[in-house]
C-alpha cells in the first residue's frame, strides 16, 4: 500500500491541457469534483492539477478557479511542453505520493487513458476506466439504481459501511451491462471519466482559490520517447459533445453519398453530423463522427437517428439525449425502443420533407391546434 | 535484423452478438461466439508484418484466461505466430487490470528477452485500455498507446499515435510496448498451412507457480478494484410512432410534436 488511508484528503482533477488550451472534459470534471467534494467530510476540496510548460499552464489557473476549483496545483517544466507518458507519469506520481489526494480523476481522452493506468500501476492502486457516473452519497446512488437500472437495491442502506467510498459506475460489454466499481483498500481511488457526461459549473470569473506551484523533479533522461511533432488533422471539425442537435446516419443510408443528405439536414437544423459504427466501418465517414461505445458519448437536445438500427453499442452513446427521433424503414429496429418519436419510412423521402418544413414549424403547430 | 516480438491477446465474447434478457436483466451469453479481440488482431498483424519484412523474427502470443482460450491461441498460430502461451490458474481468476498486468508481466519475464511487445488498445468486453500500459509499467519499459502507424529501423521505432483531433509523431527505442488501434492495419486471415501447423503445435500452459508471480498480487482478492454492484440499464420506454400517410404528413406531424413540447 503506497499511501496511508488516514492521511488522504481532497479530490484531484487532472486538468488536461493541450498547447495551452484546457480540454472541455477538465472543466466538466472540476464541476463533478466540486459536487462530490461537497458530499464528503467538511473541508474537502476539489483541486485542479495542471501539467505542462509554464507558459502554457500558468494562464489556465484562473480558468480552473472560475469553474469551481478550490485549489490548483501546477507542475511546470520545459520538459513537459509536450505530453509524454514517462514525463507526465513521473511528476504526477511524485505529487500524489507527496500530497496524498483521496481521489484522482482524469478525462478518458487518448492522453488520460495513457497516463492514468501508468500512474495507478506505479502507485499500486485501483483505476476504473471510462466512468459515466460517480457517487459518494449513498442516497443519491440508491435513487439512481432504482430510477435508471434493474438493480435490486435491497440491503443497500444509507448507513452502508461502504458509504464513504467513491462508487464508480461504468458500462461494460458494449453497454449491455453496467457495473459499479469500488476501490476499498488502497488510495487514492482513481478513475477516468468519459468526456461529455459530467456537467461544468457556470463560469464565475470572480471566483479565486489557492494556486500552488509544485516543485518538479525531472530530467531529460527520465523521458524515453521523443515527440517529433504534433499534427492537427485537417478534417471537418466535429464537436459532437457540444452539439445541441445531432443528425446521425447509419447503415440504412446505403452508401457514402447518403451523408450528403445528412449534412444538408444538419445544416438546416443547426446540428452536427454523427454516425453509427457501421457507417464508419464501411468507410463512409470518418471515425471522428462516430457516436457510441467506441466513439463519442453525446447528450444533445435532439438526436436524429437516420437509418440507424440501434445496436447496443450505439445506444450506449446516445440514449441519454433529451429527445431522440428515429427514422428507419424497419419497424422492428431496436432504435424505436428508445426513440421519443419514431418514423417508419424511407429516410430519403422523409428527411427532405423535414428540411422543407423545418422553418414553418410555428405555423404548422398553429394550424394543428386550430 | 530479426526481432523478438511478444503479442498480448485476449479471448472475448463477440459483444455485437450479446443481448440482454429484458425480463431478468442478465446477459444472454449462450451461443455467443468467442473471438480474438479486435484490437489484438491488429497487434498481431503488425508483428506479422515485421516478421514478413525481417526473416528470423519470432512472435510469441501470450494470453491469460480459462483453458478454452487455447482456441484463440490456435487462431493466432494459424495466422503465423511462432509460439503461444496461456496463463491459466484459478489463482489468477477475477483479476482486475492491475492484477492482470502483474500476471502477464511475470509471464513475459519468463519468456525472456524481447524487442517489442504489441497489445491491442483495449478489449471489447471491458473497454478499459489499462492492461497494456500497466504491463509496460510493471516491466519498466516505455509505451506508446493508440498506435496507428509503425516503422522500425534497427532499434529505433517511429510511430504515429492517434489523438482525437490529429496525431503525434513519436520516436523511441526498443524494448518498448505499443498498443494497436484498428487504423494500424488490416489483419490477415488464417492460412491452410498455418492451420495445420497450429493443430500440431503445443500451446504452453503456465500456472501461477510456473511464472513465479507473487500470489498476493494476483486474483480477485488482491485486486485493488472490486465490483460493488452490476446491473443492466432500464430500457428507456419507447415513445410514440409518428402518424402520417405520406412523407410530408410524417414530417409535419413530427415538427408539430417537437414544437408542441418546446423541443425546437
Amino acid at each position: 500500500m503506497a499511501i496511508n488511508f488516514d492521511d488522504v484528503k481532497n479530490i484531484w482533477v487532472y486538468a488536461e491541457q493541450r498547447h495551452g488550451k484546457l480540454m472541455n472534459v477538465a472543466l466538466e470534471l472540476i464541476g463533478e469534483g466540486y459536487r462530490l467534494s461537497r458530499e464528503m467530510p467538511e473541508g474537502t476540496k476539489v483541486c485542479g492539477v495542471l501539467i505542462g510548460a509554464e507558459e502554457d499552464v500558468k494562464p489556465l489557473e484562473a480558468e480552473l478557479f472560475a469553474y469551481g476549483a478550490d485549489e490548483v496545483y501546477t507542475l511546470a517544466s520545459p520538459l513537459l511542453k509536450n505530453y509524454t507518458t514517462d514525463g507526465y507519469t513521473k511528476v504526477l506520481f511524485d505529487a500524489i505520493e507527496d500530497i496524498k489526494p483521496e481521489i484522482v480523476i482524469f478525462g478518458a481522452t487518448h492522453i488520460g487513458r495513457d497516463l492514468a493506468p501508468r500512474v495507478a500501476a506505479r502507485l499500486n492502486t485501483g483505476l476504473t476506466a471510462d466512468c459515466t457516473r460517480l457517487d459518494i452519497d449513498m442516497n443519491n446512488y440508491i435513487n439512481f439504481l432504482e430510477a435508471k437500472t434493474t438493480c435490486n437495491t435491497k440491503g443497500l442502506t444509507p448507513d452502508d459501511p461502504k458509504k464513504a467510498l467513491l462508487k464508480q459506475t461504468r458500462p461494460a460489454f458494449g453497454g449491455n451491462l453496467m457495473a459499479t466499481i469500488i476501490t476499498p483498500r488502497t488510495r487514492p481511488t482513481m478513475s477516468t471519466v468519459r468526456p461529455g457526461v459530467m456537467k461544468k459549473r457556470e463560469k464565475d470569473e470572480s471566483l479565486t482559490g489557492t494556486a500552488i506551484d509544485v516543485k518538479v523533479n525531472l530530467t531529460e533522461a527520465d523521458i524515453r520517447t521523443q515527440v517529433v511533432e504534433v499534427v492537427k488533422a485537417a478534417k471537418e471539425l466535429v464537436s459532437l459533445t457540444d452539439a445541441e442537435i445531432i443528425c446521425s446516419g447509419g447503415r440504412g443510408l446505403g452508401g457514402p453519398e447518403g451523408f450528403n443528405l445528412i449534412r444538408e439536414f444538419a445544416e438546416k437544423v443547426g446540428g452536427v453530423v454523427g454516425s453509427s459504427r457501421a457507417a464508419v466501418d464501411a468507410g463512409w465517414i470518418d471515425h471522428s463522427h462516430q457516436v457510441g461505445q467506441t466513439g463519442t458519448t453525446v447528450k444533445p437536445k435532439i438526436y436524429f437517428a437516420c437509418g440507424i438500427s440501434g445496436a447496443i453499442q450505439h445506444l450506449a452513446g446516445m440514449q441519454t439525449s433529451d429527445c431522440i427521433v428515429a427514422i428507419n424503414k424497419d419497424p422492428d429496429a431496436p432504435i424505436f425502443e428508445v426513440a421519443d418519436y419514431g418514423i417508419v419510412g424511407d429516410l430519403y423521402k422523409v428527411i427532405p420533407q423535414i428540411i422543407a418544413e423545418w422553418d414553418n414549424a410555428d405555423a404548422l403547430l398553429a394550424a394543428a391546434q386550430k | 535484423m530479426a526481432y523478438k516480438i511478444i503479442v498480448c491477446a485476449k479471448q472475448v465474447p463477440d459483444t455485437n452478438e450479446i443481448k440482454t434478457n429484458p425480463e431478468t436483466g442478465t446477459l444472454i451469453r449462450d451461443g455467443v461466439p468467442s473471438i480474438l479481440n479486435n484490437d489484438d488482431a491488429n497487434a498481431l498483424e503488425e508483428a506479422l508484418k515485421i516478421k514478413d519484412a525481417f526473416p528470423g523474427t519470432t512472435i510469441t502470443v501470450i494470453t491469460m484466461g480459462p483453458p478454452q482460450a487455447t482456441e484463440m491461441l490456435q487462431e493466432c498460430l494459424a495466422m503465423g505466430a511462432d509460439d503461444a502461451i496461456l496463463l491459466s490458474d484459478r489463482a489468477l481468476g477475477g483479476s482486475d487490470t492491475w492484477a492482470t498486468s502483474n500476471a502477464i508481466s511475470a509471464g513475459i519475464a519468463k519468456v525472456g528477452e524481447y524487442d517489442i511487445i504489441f497489445a491491442g488498445r483495449q478489449a471489447i468486453d471491458g473497454d478499459t485500455a489499462q492492461v497494456g500500459p500497466q504491463i509496460a509499467e510493471k516491466l519498466g519499459i516505455p509505451q506508446v498507446s493508440y498506435v496507428k502507424e509503425f516503422a522500425i529501423d534497427g532499434n529505433e521505432i517511429t510511430v504515429k499515435r492517434a489523438l482525437e483531433d490529429g496525431y503525434e509523431l513519436i520516436k523511441l527505442q526498443t524494448p518498448c510496448l505499443l498498443t494497436a488501434i484498428k487504423e494500424l492495419n488490416t489483419p490477415r486471415y488464417m492460412y491452410i498451412k498455418g492451420i495445420y501447423k497450429a493443430m500440431k503445435h503445443d500451446i504452453k500452459v503456465w500456472n501461477a507457480a510456473d511464472i513465479g508471480v507473487d500470489l498476493t498480487t494476483v486474483g480477485l482478492k488482491a485486486s485493488p478494484t472490486n465490483v460493488f454492484k452490476s446491473f443492466t440499464p432500464k430500457p428507456k420506454g419507447a415513445g410514440q410512432k409518428v402518424a402520417g400517410d405520406t412523407d410530408k404528413e410524417l414530417a409535419v406531424n413530427l415538427l408539430v410534436g417537437l414544437k408542441e413540447k418546446n423541443i425546437i
